[in-house]
């Protein structure tokens, strides 16, 4: 019994001192924001590594998961003879859910895991250690400019991860099954809220980013310097992140629609 | 001549400790300028820890590591990086960025610390191969790099900024007899050409030995013999004499400690 409550502890002691150190990484790497603002290219290469290289798996995602909402949405709104309604349903699902959660899934997965190997990696080989002592820091030099990119890219890809699914949804209502065109998008303008709904999905997918990226940098920087310890770093940033942005998801809906 | 003008590091009753373990135990260690001064020792005896120190990644439980005058462990963060500036470290794996070519590599620092214009840079870089003999390889990346060839190119880079006091760790270790010799010549040839110090951290008798003005052997967290190459071959304490004949018993055990054999079998 003692034993185990000897593990409780020691398992809550480690989890908030490393919750201390997350918050104590990223206070540094946002006092290293500045310097790297002045060297836009290396903000510039890491947008094309975190945010391009993403736009695939985002755009067939989003494409698949606008082309299944519209099949399965119609089926259900045809019973009550609601199918013209369509448009802002496919619409107000990506906006406010689906782009910001599935994108930030997806990004976690593709981004946030890449980010988390390479800079575990640097570590282990003591690229980091090396730039140190060329009196470089590895916090400005490094993780502030993937940080920075992981802020901007993670908004842009779940606008563009809605956009398409849009795209899909239409494809599926209007040229599979014979939704009328002028009724999918003027219903979808009619109901869907710029700030309300649109805006409220931007700051969700700006939340995403930051929690997503400051998890995959402080993993990759925090991680033991062995190929194990790498291994359980990108593991531990997809699983933390996944589970991170659905827990943030509710409370943001609740703050934001609960009303 | 004070001691701080002749000697650029000064280690003072340092100790310190990774956990319960004791690594070093009230020591002092000078390390004079324009020399080349090797830390020699068992694996485990902090000999890396001791570089780590005297470049201030990591701090003493006690005591002073003074680098040309500046206790290292009381710097701010700006002052340690201005000092490591003006200090090279050659690492055992090379630490070389493997993203980016050798040229590269070797421009980081130039580009980072200085405003010199890219052909400038460009030069000092060919410059800096050249010594090293690698500049044929300047397009290549660090994994179509041999070990020895991405120490050397380490060693470039190392001294890109032309610092005054270069550290190698573990220089020789995995490499065949031309890569040693080529890196004995070096580190000799870039501490008096270049009128450097350098701390040479390694377990190689002979080959330090043949480039070492001083040596300091350390072993159970103390220094156990010191002295020039020739005193330390001479030398009469169990320990060095062990270390330096490369025998399999004496002070430090053959045998890991352990319990009696025969009661370990019987058991």
């Amino acid at each position: 019994m003692l034993g185990w409550l000897q593990s409780l502890g020691r398992i809550g002691l480690d989890f908030f001192e490393r919750l201390g150190r997350g918050h104590l990484f990223v206070m540094r790497v946002l006092a290293g924001v500045p310097s790297v603002l002045l060297h836009p290219s290396l903000i510039v290469a890491q947008i094309y590594s975190v945010g391009v290289l993403s736009l695939v798996i985002i755009v067939v995602s989003g494409l698949n998961v606008g082309m299944v909402l519209g099949l399965q949405m119609y089926n259900t709104l045809v019973d009550f003879g609601a199918e013209t309604t369509l448009g802002p349903v496919v619409a107000l699902s990506l906006v406010r859910e689906l782009g910001p959660v599935v994108a930030g899934l997806l990004f976690a997965g593709r981004a946030g895991s890449a980010l988390t190997a390479e800079i575990g990696l640097m570590k282990a080989t003591e690229q980091l250690s090396g730039m140190e002592m060329m009196a470089v820091d590895p916090i400005k030099r490094i993780v502030a400019p993937r940080f920075i990119a992981g802020l901007f890219s993670m908004p842009l890809l779940a606008a563009m991860f809605s956009a398409v699914g849009i795209l899909g949804g239409y494809f599926v209502g209007v040229g599979l099954l014979g939704i009328d065109d002028g009724a999918f998008w003027s219903q979808m303008q009619a109901k869907v809220d710029l700030h309300e709904d649109v805006l409220n999905g931007v700051i969700k997918s700006i939340v995403f980013g930051v929690v997503i990226t400051w998890i995959a940098v402080f993993e990759g920087y925090d991680a033991v310097p062995t190929t194990e310890g790498v291994s359980r770093a990108t593991t531990n940033t997809v699983v933390y992140a996944s589970l991170a942005v659905l827990g943030l998801d509710f409370v943001l809906t609740a703050l934001m629609f609960g009303s | 001549m004070t001691g701080a003008d002749k000697n650029l590091v000064e280690v003072r009753n340092l100790t310190f400790r990774f956990g319960p373990r004791i690594i070093f135990d009230d020591i002092d260690i000078d390390i004079r300028r324009g020399k080349v001064t090797t830390i020699m020792g068992p694996s485990g005896t902090g000999k890396t820890t001791l570089l780590r120190m005297i470049g201030g990644q990591l701090k003493p439980k006690a005591g002073e590591v003074r680098v040309d005058g500046l206790n290292v462990p009381t710097m701010t963060h700006d002052q340690l990086y201005f000092l490591r500036m003006r200090m090279g470290l050659m690492f055992q794996s090379g630490a070389l960025f493997t993203g980016i070519s050798v040229f590269d590599n070797v421009a980081f620092p130039l580009r980072e610390h200085t405003r010199l214009s890219e052909s400038m840079i460009r030069d000092l870089v060919l410059m800096k191969l050249q010594a090293v003999g690698l500049r044929g390889a300047r397009e290549l990346m660090p994994a179509e790099l041999s070990g020895g060839m991405a120490r050397r190119v380490a060693l470039a880079r190392a001294i890109a900024l032309d610092p005054m006091m270069i550290m190698y760790d573990e220089p020789f270790t995995g490499q065949d007899p031309i890569t040693v010799g080529v890196i004995m010549k070096l580190i000799r040839m870039i501490n008096d050409t270049l009128g450097l110090t350098s701390i040479i951290v390694s377990h190689d008798v002979q080959e330090v030995s043949s480039i070492s003005d001083y040596i300091y052997m350390l072993s159970n967290g103390q220094v156990v013999g010191q002295g020039a190459p020739e005193q330390m071959w001479r030398s009469d304490s169990p320990w060095v004499t062990q270390f330096m004949k490369a025998q399999p018993d004496g002070p430090v055990p053959y045998h890991y400690p352990a319990t009696d054999l025969a009661e370990d079998l019987f058991a």
